[in-house]
């Protein structure tokens, strides 16, 4: 955990936006308020052509509103120069659109050139932002984009939109080219800079996946960028507003569910525990004396390193000869990785190590339907 | 890691090894082919008529006028059709692209022998610009549509980097745009030097010179050994303008592209 920062974000604002393109009746984007709080990722997700690239793009201005009123920080945005405005505000988009003919170093300081930066301030910000990306300046700076992979490539896209470091970052699914793992590499890349930097960060996807993880809140939009909900993304997967947004959650919405909450935030079971040193008949009084039909192993330091079934023990001379392996989660793990501990252990729980590696209890599969129907009902009544 | 993989530019005119052998090899055998044949011509009995005009001083001044009018033309078809094909990219002028388009065609399609002469007539005067009005217009298309094509294809999605980080028009333009279309504007103004090279041949008929005198001359007088000399030399000038085409498509490209 990064320590908490200040936002370095500010609020946008929209308020009643609406974008007709010309030569045509039906607006691309139709009345549009909504309120981004300065210092959250805000995730525009929805179905393609909903108008939510629209949407994102008309607070630089790529778009210019047709009516309505976009408010960043306290500045109307409409009464920036938009060349001004743009610069000083992080754009990131698919596939990187970095410039093929200049070095990466180029292509980071561009921003920078245009905002008249002196030179050696230009270079220390390039060398520092790919240190911040995880590219070795040395290595990399000089280079061309097309030296460099797809995920690379998105990471300099990434360092780019944070050159003047603007307090605003839209991203315009700048993950979206790349393979699945190097996505995930990338999504963890950015949530911890923004647990450093607190940026306000409008980011579109039609991933809800990416959503849930990336999100403070997701506004799913339909079509014209009717708001379909705009919440947290616990608060979505609880209880979708409607049946398109419950749609668009798809059914993996309970899995998600487990990915958002942390093992700290259930109550754990208990189950007896075992010193490794402990006799076999030791261990199986303290079975014999519980509810259940096997325990945990402990070192000497309260730490959980195997588990033991009563059914080995029986015939078993020291308690050594009867363990077997054992996985466990932390505190700090998901729900879902819990889950997965519990399908892969036979004695159907996850071990939860606390603080130093200490045993803390165990999660069963009880634990896990309780939370999400409590989850369910807290949103519902909400 | 990897190194090479898919990026936003594809597409653009690459220099493949079956070209660089070519880079290199051109020259030698124009070199080599341009010599034999001088000193073939040089070589040998000559008449009091045929010295008048094979003489080393007037063959260098015939060359030397066919590589004025080259560079003349060069000059006029980059200064004329870059800027040309760069306004009717603008979002405001697209319109007009159809007719500049049209007159180059007009130009490249009509001959240029006809445009010479037509030239001539228009102003009943002779000499160097004469010469080579005509055959930059009719070299122009090349440039003109190359650096059309070389910034149409320049990838939407950089544009939008570009303006989306703020670079105006003018900038982007500058900074990318033309960058990016310089291999493209490269290989247009190779054809466009050949074309330029090879009518520079026909410029002696209003007074501007050039080794088309050679052929003229060898024509009327039907003699050959003047004839071969002009025909020969006038292909070799050819093949080293698109020789020095290639070596600048090579060179001067973007490096990032290569």
């Amino acid at each position: 955990m990064t320590e908490h920062t200040d936002p370095t974000g500010v609020r946008i604002e929209l308020d009643h936006v609406s974008k007709v393109y010309p030569g045509s009746k039906q607006p691309a984007v139709d009345d549009v308020s909504l309120d981004i709080p300065a210092g959250e990722i805000v995730v525009f997700v929805g179905p393609s052509g909903c108008g939510k690239t629209t949407t994102m793009r008309m607070i630089n201005r790529l778009s210019e509103p047709t009516s309505g009123r976009i408010l960043i920080g306290d500045q109307d945005a409409l009464s920036i120069k938009p060349t001004e405005l743009r610069r000083s505000i992080g754009y990131a988009i698919q596939q990187a659109g970095l410039f093929p003919h200049m070095t990466i170093r180029q292509n980071v300081g561009l921003v920078p050139g245009l905002l008249n930066w002196d030179r050696s301030r230009i270079n220390d910000r390039v060398d520092e932002l790919l240190d911040l990306v995880g590219l070795e300046p040395a290595q990399y700076a000089d280079r061309y984009p097309r030296q460099l992979s797809g995920g690379q490539q998105q990471r300099v896209g990434v360092a780019r939109a944070l050159a003047a470091d603007p307090p605003v970052l839209l991203m315009d699914e700048p993950f979206g080219a790349v393979d699945p793992i190097t996505r995930s590499t990338l999504q963890d890349e950015l949530l911890r800079l923004q647990g450093e930097l607190r940026k306000t960060i409008v980011f579109v996807t039609h991933d809800f996946g990416e959503a849930v993880k990336l999100g403070d809140r997701i506004a799913v939009l339909g079509q014209q960028s009717k708001i379909l909900q705009y919440d947290t993304p616990q608060n979505i997967l609880a209880s979708p507003a409607d049946d398109t947004v419950a749609g668009f959650v798809g059914s993996g919405a309970s899995l998600r569910q487990l990915g958002l909450l942390r093992v700290k935030d259930v109550a754990l079971e208990s189950r007896p525990s075992v010193h490794r040193d402990d006799s076999a008949e030791q261990v199986r009084s303290v079975i014999a004396g519980s509810d259940y039909d096997w325990a945990v192993v402990l070192d000497d330091r309260e730490r959980p390193v195997s588990w033991v079934r009563e059914t080995r023990l029986r015939h078993a001379a020291s308690l050594s000869d009867a363990v077997e392996h054992l996985d466990v989660v932390s505190t700090q793990s998901t729900l879902e990785d819990a889950l997965e501990a519990i399908l892969a252990e036979q004695h159907a729980s996850a071990v939860v190590t606390g603080p130093v590696g200490r045993y803390e209890g165990v999660v069963t599969l009880d634990t896990l339907i309780d939370t999400i129907t409590r989850l369910r009902s807290e949103a519902g009544s909400s | 890691m990897s190194t090479a993989t898919e990026t936003a530019t594809a597409g653009a005119p690459a220099t493949t090894p079956a070209e660089r052998i070519r880079l290199f090899i051109q020259p030698v055998l124009v070199l080599i082919v341009a010599a034999a044949v001088v000193f073939w011509a040089f070589d040998r009995d000559l008449t009091a008529t045929q010295k008048e005009n094979i003489n080393a001083g007037n063959v260098a001044t015939l060359i030397w006028q066919h590589l004025l009018i080259t560079a003349a033309v060069t000059a006029i078809v980059v200064l004329v059709g870059v800027p040309l094909g760069v306004l009717v990219t603008r979002p405001g002028a697209k319109a007009l692209r159809p007719l500049f388009i049209g007159i180059a065609n007009v130009g490249q399609a009509a001959p240029a022998i006809g445009l010479l002469v037509l030239l001539f007539l228009l102003t009943a005067r002779t000499g160097f610009w004469i010469g080579v009005a005509p055959i930059a217009l009719y070299s122009l298309l090349p440039v003109l549509s190359s650096t059309i094509l070389g910034i149409d294809q320049v990838d939407r999605s950089l544009m939008d980097a570009g303006l989306g980080q703020g670079m105006s028009r003018v900038a982007l333009l500058a900074r990318v745009e033309l960058p990016l279309a310089v291999p493209y504007i490269l290989a247009g103004l190779r054809t466009s030097l050949v074309l330029a090279v090879g009518t520079a041949t026909l410029s002696f008929l209003v007074n501007a010179g050039g080794l088309g005198i050679l052929i003229d001359t060898g024509y009327k007088l039907q003699d050959n050994v003047t004839l071969i000399l002009g025909s020969v030399l006038a292909v070799c000038l050819a093949l080293l303008m698109d020789w020095l085409g290639g070596l600048a498509e090579f060179y001067v490209g973007p490096k990032g592209l290569r």
